[in-house]
């Protein structure tokens, strides 16, 4: 054929490079749209149903969804509710602690393991064990162990602790753990003088002593995912930037102090905000764990959700409150999400 | 046609999506267990057909007492294949969840276990999930039987709409005999707050916790309060806060918190970290004196081999003799569900003396009518069953009879706060407010 010198067949050749451009994205569109609409139904019409129950007036087993005058009522019942700024408190409190033990101790760990120390294939997949149990398992064993009566205090006894305690005239060592309601480093009055309305909480905004051991559970399971993820970044970074470092004349706490944690930033922000929406939707570890504690001092946002929903059959308030949930969520994903894509773009 | 941003949004929205499944939706309860017919309905035989009987009856004693009357009513309806749709879970916390999805759904079991009272009317009466009942309790002339009590925390308009087979006594008293014996004491046939509170001082001098609670699951010290306020105002107060006439900060109110938070300083102090189970463990080894439970606590001391009036004894609540606080089981029947005729006769059946002594020994509960033969039941029963001929009976809330779901929970919730502050007047505005807010306090 004279294919190469037809005017027309010359002229064909960028449309259909066009046609076919423009097919590519719509064959995008295409392999998308089932999975698009199956979220879009089962996720962003759930949302904003679950929007509209909080708004309604639903609030017994018989469905009302008629809206509920004034508009946010419900949001403001909730929040005027003790247990949910105990609520709100604990996660906060609980969501620090949990984060700065896991990043701590994953860290080390995959320092530890950076250093090929005798053995390391094998402590690496004992460290990482944890994170293959779910959280129930974790939250009833560590339950016993932070249970007054059994676990950890009869350990101090049998060490002898307290026999030596004793003999210094000193009291027992007996924490009460998870059933202690105390709340410690009371922050209201200082917040009352920066924050109008502190006045009306009902809670004290402090640390809870009982949220602690939940954060320890926490930490055990998925401290060894942290340090997954940190020795894969670790891996990454070549010999010759340690080598660098050390001929400059660093001693090797100053190549991780100086050179390898500031290149695992990356990492550490990712790091940072799994662990933060794992810590605000925790559930089943605190329930299986410690309820809702002692005066609500180990209570979560999703357990207030749980027993608004089903037990309390009050609808509209455990949706406001899956709302709230989602909106924190919301701030901690949101920018990460944005932020690594537009890199990516 | 679809620009960057626009792909770009899309992804965020796609990748957010998966993040935020965790909590956005409130996840339907997973399906009823063996509720599920095993397909081949084509083929249902004329006559017999299915019976689905849907509770949260699991546990040894629990599953040995339903299978009694499944075996009464095989008995009577040979044909008829009984789908046992248990859900695990105390007290039904989770079968409850799994029951409303079912209704909401129009997935409406043919009977399920229901306790009398709120959770009955509000739950399913009003919302028309049940029918009247009326006719059989005429026909099998279970109105001369049922106490007028049971009967009015069955009815709305008229109408009844359950047939309750098994009743506790939610206000009982347990005590360790042994330990009371050891420090010189002897409890008579009933014990007032103020002579509980005497006998507790000496016990806590000698060394002695007093009082045992296992309140993990918060509903146990809830109950303790819920049987207090019932000694301190009496039952006809103590009714009258369900239809708003006695207000929650009434002072009779308030002096039951008092006395509520005065019994709190008896408790052991790994009361949080026990369930109400533990607790009863707790004091038949001699860790404590006194538990105020339901009777299904007897049931822990026999199967631990204890004997009744020997080991342990039992008297009502402090200050509630004369009072009957009622749990009770019973089942309705769903309207619109599969098979409505076999659950009639089901009900029929349950109703009945005969399959009520059977279940009843078995539960550790009395029959709901009051003409069982005496000589089925032990020495504790037989004292209920007097208890319950002749005794005021009240509603329990803990147990979801007395008032709607929300008010239960909102109760838990002001407990919960209370066992640790101590605040009376902080306590008693929670409940006005719960009251009102549930539609029944004014």
């Amino acid at each position: 054929m004279t294919a190469t010198t037809d005017p027309a067949a010359l002229r064909a050749r960028p449309l259909d490079r066009r046609r076919w451009h423009l097919s590519e994205q719509a064959q995008t569109i295409l392999l998308l749209l089932p999975s698009i609409l199956a979220l879009a139904v089962f996720i962003y019409v759930f949302i904003s149903f679950t929007f509209w129950v909080s708004l309604s007036n639903w609030r017994t087993l018989k469905i009302d969804l008629t809206l509920r005058e004034p508009l946010f009522a419900t949001y403001v019942e909730m929040f005027a509710m003790a247990r949910w700024q105990a609520d709100l408190r604990n996660t906060f409190v609980f969501t620090i602690f949990f984060i700065a033990f896991a990043v701590t101790l994953g860290l080390t760990l995959a320092i530890l393991l950076d250093r090929h120390l005798a053995g390391h294939n094998v402590f690496r997949n004992i460290f990482l064990f944890p994170y293959a149990l779910s959280f129930v398992v974790t939250g009833v064993v560590w339950r016993w162990i932070f249970n007054p009566e059994t676990g950890l205090n009869l350990l101090f006894e049998v060490l002898g602790i307290n026999y030596l305690l004793a003999q210094a005239g000193m009291a027992p060592l007996k924490p009460g753990w998870i059933t202690d309601p105390t709340v410690v480093a009371e922050v209201n009055g200082i917040l009352a003088a920066v924050l109008p309305g502190v006045d009306a909480w009902q809670v004290k905004w402090g640390i809870p002593l009982a949220m602690i051991p939940v954060a320890i559970a926490a930490t055990w399971q998925l401290s060894g995912f942290v340090m997954a993820l940190y020795v894969g970044g670790m891996a990454t970074i070549s010999d010759e930037v340690r080598e660098a470092a050390r001929i400059d004349g660093a001693s090797e706490f100053q190549v991780y102090r100086k050179v390898i944690i500031p290149m695992l930033r990356p990492v550490t922000i990712s790091v940072v905000v799994i662990l933060l929406h794992v810590s605000l939707k925790i559930f089943d570890l605190v329930y299986t764990m410690a309820g809702v504690g002692p005066g609500f001092a180990t209570d979560v946002p999703a357990i207030f959700v749980f027993e608004q929903m089903f037990k309390a059959t009050r609808y509209n308030l455990g949706s406001a409150a899956a709302i709230i949930m989602l909106v924190l969520v919301a701030l901690v994903i949101v920018p990460y999400l944005a932020s690594t894509l537009r890199e990516d773009s | 046609m679809f620009g960057k941003r626009f792909l770009f949004v899309m992804t965020v929205m796609l990748l957010a999506a998966q993040v935020f499944t965790g909590c956005a939706a409130p996840a339907p309860a997973p399906s009823g267990g063996q509720a599920a017919p095993a397909g081949g309905e084509a083929a249902a035989p004329a006559s017999g057909g299915k019976l689905e009987v849907f509770s949260w009856w699991t546990s040894g004693g629990e599953a040995a007492a339903l299978q009694a009357l499944f075996d009464a009513y095989s008995a009577q309806y040979p044909d008829v294949e009984i789908i046992n749709a248990t859900v695990a879970g105390g007290g039904g916390s989770a079968a409850r969840g799994v029951l409303q999805t079912r209704l909401a759904g129009g997935d409406v079991p043919d009977t399920w276990q229901v306790h009398p009272g709120f959770e009955l009317i509000g739950q399913y009466v009003e919302p028309g999930y049940v029918e009247p009942v009326t006719d059989l309790y005429e026909a099998e002339g279970w109105n001369d039987v049922v106490p007028e009590a049971l009967r009015t925390m069955m009815t709305k308009d008229g109408e009844i709409y359950q047939v309750t087979v098994g009743v506790h006594r939610g206000n009982g008293f347990w005590y360790n005999k042994q330990l009371l014996a050891d420090n010189g004491i002897e409890v008579g046939d009933t014990l007032s707050v103020d002579e509980f509170i005497a006998i507790a001082d000496q016990l806590k001098a000698a060394g002695v916790t007093p009082l045992c609670v296992g309140d993990s699951g918060i509903w146990a010290t809830a109950q303790l309060f819920e049987n207090t306020l019932l000694g301190a105002i009496g039952p006809e107060a103590y009714n009258g806060l369900w239809d708003g006439s006695t207000r929650f900060d009434d002072p009779g109110v308030k002096q039951a918190m008092e006395t509520y938070g005065k019994m709190l300083e008896y408790q052991n102090e790994d009361h949080s970290a026990l369930s109400w189970d533990q607790a009863v463990k707790k004091l038949m080894e001699g860790g404590c004196a006194f538990n105020s439970m339901g009777d299904w606590a007897y049931g822990e001391f026999v199967n631990a081999g204890l004997t009744d009036n020997v080991e342990f004894g039992w008297v009502s609540h402090p200050g509630t003799a004369g009072s009957f606080m009622i749990v009770a089981d019973g089942f309705p029947i769903g309207k619109g569900s599969a098979n409505p005729e076999n659950a009639r006769n089901w009900l029929k059946v349950i109703g009945s003396k005969e399959a009520q002594e059977a279940f009843n020994p078995l539960k550790g509960s009395i029959c709901a009518r009051t003409d069982c033969d005496r000589a089925k039941f032990g020495v504790y029963h037989n004292w209920s069953m007097d208890s319950f001929a002749n005794d005021a009976l009240v509603p329990s809330v803990v147990h979801g009879s007395a008032a709607p779901a929300d008010f239960q929970q909102a109760l838990n919730d002001a407990v919960t706060v209370f066992v640790v502050d101590k605040n009376v007047d902080a306590f008693a505005n929670a409940l006005v407010a719960a009251a009102q807010s549930s539609g029944f306090g004014k």
